[in-house]
């Protein structure tokens, strides 16, 4: 279980103004990624963000570039998880492979709101707050293997190590 | 029950009887990546192997930032040349080839039947000759390098059951923007788009490309037609080898069916800050524009460029406006430069720009200052992405953007016929 405040958007958060093009390929440090996220969306979350903090979303969070920047800044930033309505699918895939939580709600994107207190707890697939308890959709089986090992390079590693073995 | 095109594809991949909703693990037949290759390689060296699994399927094209723009692009080329060199890549194509996702369908890698996936969002490109075309992340890529396969969920697919006949002035790109103004961006998130019915056999090979390039703006995973004679004869002389043209059976299960009529198909505009904000070019006519660019993966090719030509020629750019044209291949350039286009071009006072990517992602060439506007053929209209945060882009045809440019302000391309 881990705690944070609530960071609410709308639809269609873009991957362009999650983290700028302008910055793609000048920046490969993850901790340097944090410091522009969301830049051209709220100037100022990167310098308030604190370890822990949930993004809240609409539909189709992440939709455009395969940039997976946007969700490495997210995840160095200290955000625990996003949770919208529905995500763009590659974005979907990269935070799964950079193991950044992505949960789905519909109940949730509606009843919460910026500076709320949640805690999320992924092994019972739920998010709690003062406003109720919120279940999100099970992610696929396909990809809890990923989760659980940290990640597909982790994921990746081990399995290229046991085939050497 | 028949198949869809993408479940005959990755069920020959996967070796058995797939369907919808099934999860399959895959050899794809390329890889694509680009410079974003410099950061996979990173992600590639920190999973204790030292080469890559099969080096001939990987495709590798510089064109986002060509030649570099900086020390730090710069860098980033070298060290792709290096891993290049290192691994023994065969497919790699430096700062004079063009956009990726012109250069895998003029160089014969993206064919029917094929499943091919790159670290790029508009890969789902080469659908338009019958592929199974999905884009995917860095650290995805880095592991295909490694292992030679990813696993993919066999999509619901959406169809498209296009019919009637564009009129003159009305191109690929003014449907691909209505379907997505009327339905959304999400539209077919997760999903593939057919696109059927009696007037896709009418559409050109760049056509094609144009709308199975925006199916990524739709969320698709993969957009595609089912590959006819035009795309075998286009091939001809192209395709690195053999292959298995599938179409969708007759009776293959769809999601979801739309039906679009092309009679009657206005030009359109995307307004800012989302490609799904978009209007008939009159709602718009008049909105005075700084800079208008003419190519990128949806609208760089040959026809597109003489769409533009046709209108530029005998007039000339306005004077408050700066056009960038940009060539998506060094095919397409060598082709215009025969065609004459390039020449109309530059005598309207366009400027021309190697072939890449450009200013579409924000990186160089042609950036926007704050409150500025700039009218573009691509993909992409989402706030700040060429530029300042408080800069406009628009998205249209190629026409609509020749148009502009004479004209100073958003104008209707029929009007220049």
């Amino acid at each position: 279980m881990s705690h944070g405040l609530v960071w609410k958007y709308g639809d269609n958060v873009n991957t362009d103004v999650i983290f700028p093009g302008r910055y793609t390929y000048q920046i490969m440090a993850p901790e340097e990624m944090a410091q522009h996220a969301l830049e051209d969306l709220d100037p100022g979350f990167a310098a308030r963000v604190k370890p822990g903090d949930v993004i809240v979303a609409g539909k189709n969070f992440g939709s455009g570039s395969s940039r997976e920047q946007a969700a490495t800044c997210l995840k160095a930033a200290g955000v625990q998880a996003v949770v919208a309505r529905s995500f763009a699918r590659i974005y979907f895939r990269n935070a799964i492979n950079i193991g950044l939580p992505v949960l789905q709600s519909d109940a949730a994107v509606d009843a919460l709101e910026t500076g709320d207190h949640v805690d999320i707890d992924l092994a019972r697939g739920e998010i709690r707050s003062a406003r109720g308890i919120f279940r999100f959709l099970p992610l696929p089986s396909s990809v809890i293997g990923i989760i659980a090992a940290g990640g597909l390079i982790e994921y990746t590693k081990s399995k290229l190590a046991q085939e050497q073995e | 029950m028949g198949k869809t095109l993408t479940e005959k594809v990755l069920g020959r991949k996967a070796g058995k009887d797939v369907q919808a909703g099934e999860v399959v693990t895959v050899s794809p037949d390329y890889v694509l990546s680009h410079d974003n290759s410099a950061a996979i390689i990173k992600e590639f060296q920190k999973l204790g192997i030292n080469k890559v699994k099969a080096p001939g399927k990987i495709v590798i094209v510089l064109d986002h930032i060509v030649p570099a723009a900086d020390e730090k692009y710069a860098q980033n080329h070298k060290s792709i040349r290096e891993f290049v060199a290192a691994q023994g890549i065969p497919n790699f194509f430096d700062i004079n080839a063009g956009i990726c996702h012109q250069v895998l369908p003029e160089q014969g890698f993206a064919l029917p039947g094929t499943v091919i996936v790159g670290s790029d969002s508009h890969t789902p490109s080469y659908g338009a000759l019958g592929a199974f075309a999905a884009g995917i992340g860095r650290t995805e890529t880095a592991c295909i390098w490694a292992t030679d396969e990813i696993w993919l969920r066999v999509p619901e697919t959406m169809r498209i059951d296009l019919s009637g006949r564009m009129s003159p002035g009305v191109f690929a790109k003014d449907l691909s923007l209505k379907l997505i103004g009327d339905h959304g961006a999400e539209m077919a998130n997760y999903r593939a788009v057919e696109f059927a019915g009696p007037a896709a056999p009418d559409l050109s090979v760049g056509a094609r490309l144009t709308l199975a390039n925006m199916s990524a703006e739709m969320g698709a995973k993969n957009g595609y037609f089912a590959p006819d004679d035009k795309v075998f004869k286009w091939l001809e002389g192209r395709a690195r080898g053999p292959y298995v043209a599938v179409s969708s059976d007759p009776d293959a299960r769809y999601e979801s069916v739309l039906a679009c009529d092309l009679d009657g198909l206005e030009p359109q505009v995307a307004c800012p800050h989302t490609v799904d904000n978009v209007k008939p070019v009159a709602a718009v006519a008049g909105k005075p524009v700084n800079q208008v660019l003419i190519g990128t993966c949806t609208n760089g090719r040959l026809e597109d460029l003489e769409a533009a030509a046709a209108i530029f020629k005998g007039r000339k750019v306005h004077a408050s406006v700066r056009v960038l044209v940009i060539p998506a291949s060094w095919e397409v350039y060598r082709e215009a430069l025969g065609s004459g286009a390039l020449a109309v071009l530059v005598d309207a006072g366009c400027v021309i720009l190697n072939s890449g990517c450009g200013p579409c992602l924000g990186a160089h060439e042609g950036l926007m200052a704050a409150g500025e506007v700039t009218l573009s053929t691509s993909n992409r209209n989402f706030r700040g992405r060429m530029g300042h945060r408080d800069s406009e882009i628009y998205l249209a045809s190629p026409a609509t953007a020749a148009a502009t440019a004479v004209a100073g302000r958003i104008a209707d391309p029929r009007e220049f016929l």
